[in-house]
């Protein structure tokens, strides 16, 4: 067989183990997000969001879903690399791949890919459950689909990073709790960021997800409140550096091999 | 060609403990053979190496004339390990662990799962194939580390420790197994502390301590090189002091129960002819050790004694 041939089953084999086991433990996976957002727009878009009145011109429950599914797009991606790739540390099943001819790259293809797996079909659960609450009309498809599949890869690659170097279970809760769940909130999620100090509009603007946030909100209402192209680029300025990284990483071998 | 070519191993973890100081070693092809030596002598650590679960810090290996180096992939299809550790996914079903294990190889699904039975079945593991590692029994989950070594059908087989805590039938039906596959062409590499174990088995062998081989040979051109043998013999009836029989050492266990001492020259008629003279009735009679455990525990002991010299 050839290399690539080899690369290739290998790499499906990563992906549907992947998928397998977080469809295995779905209470614990796919669940709680459906939960958690039928509550969010319960309470946000419905109790409260009625008495908000509009947002950038649109009725408050309408302008928060975008960011709720992306939300629920960065947390299942993140949640599913780091915590997949620590057991497999934590268990020396990485073993089994590295005694393999399995080179890195496919290992952090296959493992990114099943965190968009998660990430997405979270995000589609979401979207139905959005559904019932308001109904949407999507400004452009492409765009909207881009963004989500590039903001699910790269936070997919951020929760590998935090798991190559996570010793402890501590170690892999400690950057979503202090770090992603701030910079989501943060992110224009809920509020638009005109609504703002000029100051503190300038600090949001060092936040990452204030850019996919408000992409993907163009692509399905059609405002924002950054400019979309340079968006773009800083997401896939930020997927190339941790790609880069990652394969760094692994080819050293940190937290991996002695 | 040898089936595996170790050269100058060198390795020192990151702590800076050198775990191997210049091991050179050679495995021929369709060889049985053992890799011996103390609790921490380094075997894990080669092992780790030739399976690509450590890097080296010098030296070369190369397994059916690919070296790890420069041609990883092609060496890496031909190795398979059985860890000293377990090392699954506790919560992944049996089955499973084979078809991706098979998968990592590039062996499409369809017939992973056809080769995942097959070898299930020869382990006598297919009516577990549903269940989760984390309940099968110890010697159950020894078994399933082999079978999964063997799915992508290697040439060199290495096994660190397999038969540890496993019970007596189940370490004989793996004995056999062993044999089997490697009368069918299969190099097999053996770690083990049942020194019978390896002398049952093992055509060559090579013994490592402290980082270093500190012998490598034939078995049986091993097991010639033993100069004395104790024996412990079980008497008819009671005695008080031990016999003096001249030529022979001598100790006195119990009333019952006699040790001596044989040296490679002399014969067992000898002795007998002593003890008749006497009039000690022998009714039963064994070896102190097992044959290698003496040679081993000597060459480790002279080991340690040069260690301490230079
Ligand atoms: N990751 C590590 N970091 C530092 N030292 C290590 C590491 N792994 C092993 N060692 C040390 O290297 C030495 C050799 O260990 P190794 O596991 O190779 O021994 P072994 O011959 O397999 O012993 P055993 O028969 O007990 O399995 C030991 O002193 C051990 O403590
Ligand atoms: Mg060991």
């Amino acid at each position: 067989m050839t290399s690539w041939g080899i690369y290739r089953v290998a790499f499906q084999t990563i992906v549907t183990k992947e998928v397998l086991r977080f469809m295995r433990i779905w209470m614990q996976t796919i669940l709680p997000p459906a939960i958690t957002t039928t509550l969010y727009f319960i309470i946000f878009g419905k109790l409260i969001g009625e008495r908000i009145g509009e947002m950038d011109g649109y009725r408050y429950i309408d302008f928060i879903v975008p960011g709720l599914i992306l939300m629920s797009v960065i947390q299942n991606s993140y949640a599913n690399v780091v915590s997949s790739f620590f057991g497999t540390k934590l268990q020396h099943y990485i073993e089994e791949l590295l005694i393999a001819p399995v080179p890195n790259w496919v290992v952090l293809g296959g493992y990114v890919v099943g965190g968009v797996t998660r990430g997405t079909l979270v995000g589609i659960v979401v979207t139905v459950i959005a559904l019932f609450f308001t109904d949407l009309r999507v400004n452009s498809y492409g765009l909207t689909l881009l963004v989500f599949i590039l903001t699910s890869i790269l936070f997919a690659l951020a929760g590998f990073i935090n798991a190559v170097y996570a010793k402890s279970f501590d170690d892999i809760s400690i950057v979503p709790t202090f770090v992603l769940t701030p910079l989501t909130y943060l992110g224009g999620v809920f509020y638009s960021i005109q609504l703002l100090p000029n100051f503190w509009q300038q600090v949001s603007l060092a936040n990452p997800v204030l850019y996919m946030v408000n992409t993907f909100r163009f692509g399905i209402l059609g405002v924002s409140d950054i400019d979309v192209r340079i968006a773009l680029v800083i997401i896939l300025g930020f997927i190339t550096i941790l790609t880069a990284y990652s394969l760094r990483l692994l080819s050293r071998g940190v937290g991996i091999k002695d | 060609m040898s089936a595996l070519v170790i050269n100058n191993l060198y390795k020192t973890y990151r702590n800076g403990f050198e775990a191997l100081k210049g091991i050179s070693l050679t495995v021929e092809q369709g060889d049985f053979f053992a890799l011996l030596g103390p609790n921490g002598a380094g075997k894990s650590t080669a092992i780790s190496i030739i399976a690509s679960l450590v890097n080296k810090s010098a030296g070369e290996v190369s397994v059916y004339g690919h070296d790890l180096d420069r041609e990883k992939e092609q060496a890496k299809c031909l190795i398979g390990l059985v860890p000293q550790e377990f090392n699954f996914n506790m919560w992944e079903p049996v089955v499973e662990i084979l078809v991706n294990q098979a998968g990592y190889y590039g062996i499409p699904r369809k017939e992973a799962f056809r080769r995942a039975e097959e070898t299930l079945k020869r382990l006598d593991l297919w009516d577990k194939r549903h269940t989760q590692a984390r309940w099968l029994s110890g010697g159950m989950k020894r078994r399933l580390m082999i079978a999964r070594a063997l799915v992508h059908r290697p040439r060199l087989l290495i096994l660190d420790e397999p038969t540890a805590g496993v019970d007596i039938e189940i370490r004989r039906s793996m004995w056999r197994f062993m044999r089997e596959i490697n009368r069918h062409g299969t190099t097999i590499i053996l770690t083990t502390h049942y020194l019978e174990e390896a002398e049952r088995l093992c055509r060559n062998i090579a013994i490592i301590d402290h980082g270093r081989i500190v012998e490598q040979t034939g078995m049986s051109r091993l097991l010639s090189r033993l100069n004395t043998e104790v024996f412990v013999l079980n008497l008819k009836s009671s005695i008080t002091d031990p016999p003096t029989l001249p030529g022979y050492q001598v100790s006195l266990v119990d009333a019952e129960t006699l040790e001596v001492e044989v040296l490679r020259e002399q014969s067992m008629n000898g002795l007998f002819d002593l003890l008749s003279q006497q009039g000690i009735e022998v009714i039963s009679m064994r070896n102190k050790q097992n044959r290698l455990e003496q040679m081993f525990i000597d060459l480790v002991d002279r080991s340690k004694r040069q260690g301490a010299a230079t």
